[in-house]
């Protein structure tokens, strides 16, 4: 294969991978999902000296987010709470489980 | 009055069993040496903390007993260089190569190194996306002489176990038993976050050539077998991996 004809293929694989960034700009999107870190496994990607990583105090936190993959949110499954109240992830900060000291 | 390194406030802070500094005295004049063991066990609990933090991952492969052990040994033998703690365990993932209990966990270093540079990842700097219809309308020449500059916070790990995968089945629920395979994990941070990335094939020789400064070109001549240059190029543009593009 001559430098030419190579590197003229390479402008198509270019050009193809111009498209798909067009085409699949949501594919590998993630939603902040609230309400199913454990107490002190939110996600974090900040690391030690800052002030969000292992904050949430409480299993189950609410305003406390885990990253899953968009639309798996939802299904997660997680122990029903102490009065038998099933519990769902969801996609806005929820009111419920906040820690009680602060 | 003595500075702290002639009383050995500073060598006996990471060494448990050291005595503990004479001439210590509280506000009242009395010896204050119960406030310097308070101390000195909170200089070790703050690190290992830190570690724990920077680490998840690894804490989770070894177990929280164990991992309390590594770290211990660590922070004494590396004490912070900076007092920033974001930058703190550098040098744990060679750290953790070197103990020999846990020499039956070939891929452990790597795990922490990739903990280690999603957490730089983060703290890098800010960068423009590269617009991607810039590389359009080049001709060919123009596009193989070009050079794509890698974004602050673009981080690129080759390991020869699957990384990306032995990480995921260890940090979040639900994830498939990692295959056997070498991964090569890219980390962009597309918007506030970064994120790490399975590179299609031959995609890592690629991309350490780009963030070596070469050309387009010679990137191209630089990946390793069965590369796929559409699906690497798009998953890089798409991340923002390159914050712009370099022509003659």
């Amino acid at each position: 294969m001559s430098y030419t004809l190579k590197s003229a293929a390479l402008v198509g694989a270019v050009a193809a991978a111009i498209a798909a960034t067009g085409a699949h700009a949501d594919e590998m999107a993630q939603e902040k999902c609230f309400g199913v870190s454990l107490a002190g496994e939110n996600d974090c990607a900040a690391g030690p000296g800052t002030t969000c990583a292992g904050t949430s105090k409480v299993d189950y936190q609410g305003n406390a987010w885990t990253l899953v993959d968009a639309g798996t949110c939802t299904e997660i499954e997680l122990p029903a709470m102490a009065d038998g109240t099933e519990r769902m992830g969801s996609l806005d900060a929820l009111e419920r489980d906040l820690p009680m000291d602060s | 009055m003595a500075s702290y390194a002639e009383t050995g406030f500073r060598s006996a802070l990471l060494r448990g069993d050291a005595p503990v500094p004479e001439g210590l005295t509280d506000g009242a004049g009395r010896p204050a040496g119960r406030r310097y063991d308070v101390y000195r066990n909170n200089v070790a609990v703050a690190l290992r903390e830190a570690l724990e933090t920077g680490f998840p991952a690894v804490a989770r492969l070894i177990g929280p007993e164990n991992f309390a052990r590594a770290a211990g040994m660590f922070l004494r033998s590396h004490p912070p260089t900076s007092p920033v703690m974001m930058e703190y365990g550098a040098g744990f993932p060679e750290f953790l190569e070197g103990i020999e209990a846990l020499r039956g966990i070939g891929y452990l270093g790597d795990v922490a190194r990739l903990e280690l540079a999603l957490r730089q990842s983060y703290h890098a700097a800010d960068a423009p996306k590269l617009d991607a219809t810039r590389l359009a309308g080049m001709d060919e020449v123009a596009l193989m002489g070009a050079r794509l500059v890698p974004a602050p916070a673009l981080r690129l790990l080759c390991s020869s176990w699957p990384l990306l995968s032995i990480y995921r089945f260890t940090i979040e629920t639900g994830r498939p038993k990692p295959p056997a395979r070498a991964e090569a994990v890219v980390i962009t941070r597309p918007d506030f976050d970064p994120v790490p990335h399975l590179l299609p094939p031959g995609g890592a020789g690629f991309l350490a050539a780009l963030t070596r400064g070469e050309t387009f070109g010679a990137a191209v001549e630089a990946a390793g077998p069965g590369f796929d240059l559409s699906a690497t190029l798009s998953l890089l543009l798409r991340q923002g991996a390159f914050s712009d593009l370099l022509t003659d």
